[in-house]
């Protein structure tokens, strides 16, 4: 099992030159069953990270680029008059699959933006009276560029909240460049990247993500955290329940990827930063870092 | 979680039923603080408090209601009248004690709530102290704190707001409270002023029983006092222990002889005491005198310089004002070779000789016989004593019975009889000789307690002996006893007795690991006595003006007891404070262990920093060590945050740490 993941992301890795860290983020998001929400500037490897991903899980997997003028049913499906059988026949829109790449989901209308969400929220689609459950394994990984660029619809924060994980790329550091340049970079200069591992195989990875032992004594640590982050005057609001559960999930899942089979306090300050960045706002409105590593640096281990 | 988990913030409830536990705790040490009183009580108390006990246990057990007010008044009616009828009284020691007891006992079948048991812990409480009242010794007052932690435990649950508290964690944290409390009974112990007496007035039943010499000199009342292994008092000397034979403990002179007893002389302190001279060397000792409820203090013959508040009678027992009631320290110098009561008035001469104008016949002729023949009352005093040496006299604790004429009975027919016996028949035969006489009781010898090197003085070391008043030499001890028995006076009582096993066992010779054990033991509540119980307002101004090097009086008392007590709780809130949430979980205990040794080498753990950080620092700083360190930071999470640890891995974890050496 152990060996699978290391080779997920030794594969990833392969593509995605020098964003180890960033992989594993993602790797973690995706075992914890949540949605992963890539934040950058154009141009730095969002899509093709969450494009190889899918890949190297061996997923069904859908791309949609949002723009603004993207209405619900281009995602979701519609009904069409079928005139030989005089009936309405559904066609499934793209979120008929595993992976479902949003790109730029920013760049959609909120109407849009929401329809999508509620698909993630539960996991089916429901037009038209009729309810159509999405395939197993399902998640979406949407990638969006910072909210002050022109033509875009800021996800609101009850939207964000939705994503287990936001996780930022960043530029490459020189050698991972040099070797980007090298290769000519871009999709089509490189290797197709080869699947290890099936949608079968995923769920039984997620399904031991459930097993992994969750002590009192880390409840503790994660409940400080939570209060910290609700009593203190750093942060404008606190982490909800919901993102108490989000870091729960994302450090078992962290603990299965180093081969443990309980969670430590190291795991939740491991993904504590992709968890919960977007969900923490400063009053001083410095980055999702800072906001982070603010947090972990102020409440003790217990 | 310790004390802190009872308070955080839970509402407590006083109406809350306690669960059966508390029960348990609550019954257990309320039966541990009766079973403290039970040899006092008579019977039918002790038997309606068990009783009570039982019938609460079974009601509670099998979820009965309560018993309701009409069966409990008329039951508490009754159990008043029985004290009333049992001691005569509500008051005084014993009835008030009783009916207390009996009264927490009937408390407990209207106790369902925590505000009930709060009031039953603290009534137990009171009743814990009452046993003082009764008996202050060293295992009496060690045997206290089992109710007293019991109880202390049982309001420890009660008080837990999240429902039944584990037993551990009760235990631990009464224990933790009672830790607490020493340091504040230390302070309280020394420095709260003491003022002279009780503080307040036990009642006059206290002193019933207290044993000791009485007034008189009945037959048998001295043979029934060597029956007693009671301790009479006890004594440190300033030099070398004197020999068995100079140890006369001087107590009541008698002079009447009214046929069968001897009493004391009622005007005796209305005269000046005899003129004394004394020469050598003093002897200088302090005396731990156990309570008898008599004036008297026993000193060495013969007494010199006298403790404080006390004075001489005319013939030289020392008298204190008052009935001793507590036990009483004194120091005293006394001078072994002395001359007394050269001048002997006419109303003292005429006393020395008076004896019954009847009775006993042939004593008196054979006492005129020697007065007609040697004239000389020295020769008269050793042709007595010659007498009980060479005839076969015998001394025994079981005499047989005397007829009317008492002395011609004990000197011509039986011939055995104990110390009383030969001092009475002996100063009778002086007076009928026309030798003035009389009888000195007190004690004789004692026993020295190698432990702590004092002088144990029993009731069963208690002696009767003459004095004769000769012309030149004034008052002079004679002891028939030591004609007959020499042993007697020279190593004590159970040697000169053939059959020892009428003597008590501590003072038998038979079993010497025994008596070493005792003798320590003894000197053991010695101490006690001396430094817990003797510790008056004597010896707190003594103490601490030694200590401190000036003059201390009460009010510098006060400020020293407040100052000591606020810095205690201070030195308390700090440690509290800076102890601040951390656990007391012992994986906790042994990990921050390894923190500090790391932190001793310059590497500090933040508290935000996992094992993992810290194992990956100090393995860049001590490259040598990373095993070790890997498999500590293993073996403490796996331990805190794994699903199954079990003792194994935290043995290994505390050896790792141990033997890591940086």
């Amino acid at each position: 099992m152990h060996s699978t993941i290391d080779q997920i992301i030794s594969n990833t890795s392969r593509i995605i030159l020098g964003k180890e860290p960033q992989i594993r983020l993602a790797l973690a998001c995706i075992l914890a069953r949540g949605h992963l929400l890539i934040e950058d500037l154009p141009g730095m490897g969002k899509t093709t990270l969450s494009y190889t991903l899918a890949q190297v899980l061996g997923l069904e997997f859908n791309r949609v680029q949002f723009t603004s003028d993207l209405l619900p049913g281009d995602i979701l499906g519609v009904s069409v008059y079928d005139r030989n059988e005089a009936c309405f026949k559904f066609h499934a829109g793209p979120v008929f699959t595993n992976v479902l790449l949003a790109d730029e989901v920013n760049r959609a209308t909120p109407k849009t933006q929401s329809a999508l969400l509620e698909v993630m929220e539960e996991g089916q689609v429901t037009l038209e009276g009729n309810t159509r459950a999405l395939p197993l394994p399902f998640f979406v990984i949407a990638t969006q560029n910072p909210g002050h660029h022109i033509g875009t619809f800021p996800l609101p924060e009850s939207q964000l909240d939705r994503f287990l994980m936001c996780i930022n790329l960043g530029y490459p550091d020189a050698r991972a460049e040099r070797a980007l340049l090298q290769n000519n970079g871009g999709r089509h200069g490189i290797h197709v990247p080869e699947a290890c591992i099936d949608s079968q195989g995923l769920l039984a990875l997620q399904q031991a993500v459930g097993d992994i032992h969750i002590s009192d004594a880390l409840l503790d640590y994660l409940q400080a955290l939570l209060t910290y982050s609700r009593q203190s005057s750093h942060f404008v609001a606190g982490l909800s329940p919901r993102a108490g559960l989000a870091l729960r999930q994302c450090a078992q899942a962290w603990a299965l990827m180093q081969g443990r089979d309980f969670a430590i306090p190291e795991d939740i300050q491991a993904v504590l930063p992709g968890v919960a960045g977007h969900r923490l706002q400063t009053i001083s409105g410095s980055s999702i870092e800072d906001a982070a590593s603010h947090l972990l640096n102020a409440v003790a281990i217990p | 979680m310790p004390t802190g988990a009872c308070l955080d913030g839970a509402k407590l409830s006083l109406a809350i039923k306690p669960g059966m536990t508390d029960l348990h705790w609550l019954l257990i040490s309320m039966g541990l603080a009766m079973a403290l009183h039970i040899s006092h009580f008579p019977a039918w108390v002790s038997a309606l408090i068990f009783l009570f006990m039982g019938w609460r246990y079974l009601l509670e057990k099998n979820s009965r209601a309560m018993p309701r007010l009409w069966i409990l008044v008329p039951i508490t009616l009754f159990g008043i009248m029985g004290i009333l009828i049992t001691y005569r009284s509500l008051f005084g020691r014993d009835a008030s004690v009783a009916l207390l007891a009996l009264m927490l006992a009937l408390k407990l079948m209207e106790s369902t709530t925590r505000r009930d048991y709060v009031i039953l812990g603290f009534a137990g409480y009171f009743l814990t102290i009452t046993a003082f009242l009764f008996n202050q010794s060293l295992l009496a007052g060690a045997f206290l704190l089992l109710p007293v932690a019991g109880i202390t435990a049982t309001l420890v649950g009660i008080s837990y707001p999240h429902g039944s508290m584990s037993q551990r964690l009760r235990s631990r944290i009464a224990g933790n409270l009672l830790l607490q409390g020493i340091p504040i009974m230390l302070i309280l112990f020394i420095l709260f002023p003491r003022i002279p007496g009780p503080l307040w007035g036990v009642p006059q039943d206290a002193y019933s029983s207290m044993s000791g010499l009485s007034d008189n000199m009945e037959p048998g009342n001295i043979s029934d006092l060597s029956l007693s292994a009671a301790i009479a008092f006890r004594v440190q000397f300033k030099g070398d222990i004197p020999a068995t034979q100079q140890l006369y403990w001087r107590g009541p002179v008698l002079w009447h002889f009214d046929g069968r007893g001897w009493h004391m002389d009622n005007n005796r302190t209305r005269f000046a005491p005899e003129n004394l001279l004394v020469t050598g060397n003093a002897v200088d000792y302090t005396v731990t005198l156990e309570p008898h409820n008599r004036q008297w203090l026993l000193m060495l013959d013969i007494p010199q310089a006298l403790p404080a508040g006390a004075y001489p009678s005319r013939e030289w027992q020392i008298l204190a004002r008052n009935p001793v009631r507590t036990r009483m320290r004194y120091a005293g110098s006394s001078h072994p070779n002395y001359t007394l009561g050269l001048d002997l008035d006419d109303r003292a001469r005429q006393l020395a000789l008076s004896i019954p104008s009847t009775g006993n016949p042939r004593s008196r002729e054979l006492a005129r016989q020697w007065q007609d023949q040697l004239k000389d009352p020295e020769q008269i005093v050793n042709a007595a004593l010659q007498l009980f040496r060479q005839q076969a006299f015998i001394y025994t604790l079981a005499p047989p019975r005397l007829g009317n004429d008492s002395i011609d009975d004990f000197i011509f027919n039986t011939k055995r009889g104990f110390c009383e016996h030969y001092a009475s028949s002996f100063a009778y035969l002086m007076r009928a000789a026309g030798v003035p006489a009389r009888i000195v009781t007190g004690y004789q010898g004692g026993e020295v307690n190698p432990v702590g090197q004092y002088l144990i003085v029993r009731q069963s070391d208690a002696h009767a002996w003459a004095e004769v008043w000769l012309p030149e030499r004034g008052w002079v001890r004679v002891d028939p006893t030591a004609a007959v028995s020499p042993s007697r006076v020279e190593s004590g009582i159970s040697s000169a007795l053939p059959d020892s096993t009428l003597l008590p066992i501590m003072a038998r010779p038979d079993y010497p690991w025994l008596r070493k054990l005792y003798l320590n033991w003894d000197a053991v509540n010695n101490g006690w006595n001396q430094w817990v119980l003797g510790y008056n307002q004597q010896r707190q101004l003594e103490l601490l003006s030694r200590l401190s090097g000036t003059r201390v009086n009460w009010q510098d008392l006060v400020l020293w007891l407040m100052g000591s007590l606020a810095a205690f709780i201070l030195l308390l809130c700090l440690f509290l404070f800076r102890r601040g949430k951390q656990t007391l979980d012992p994986i906790q205990t042994i990990y921050r262990r390894y923190l500090r040794k790391l932190a001793r080498h310059g590497i500090k753990a933040m508290p935000h920093e996992g094992a993992q950080d810290v194992q990956r620092r100090a393995s860049q700083q001590f490259p040598q060590h990373a095993a070790a360190f890997a498999r500590i930071a293993y073996l403490y999470q796996s331990l805190r945050y794994g699903a199954d640890a079990d003792g194994k891995t935290m043995a290994e974890l505390r050896i790792s740490i141990q033997k890591l050496k940086l």
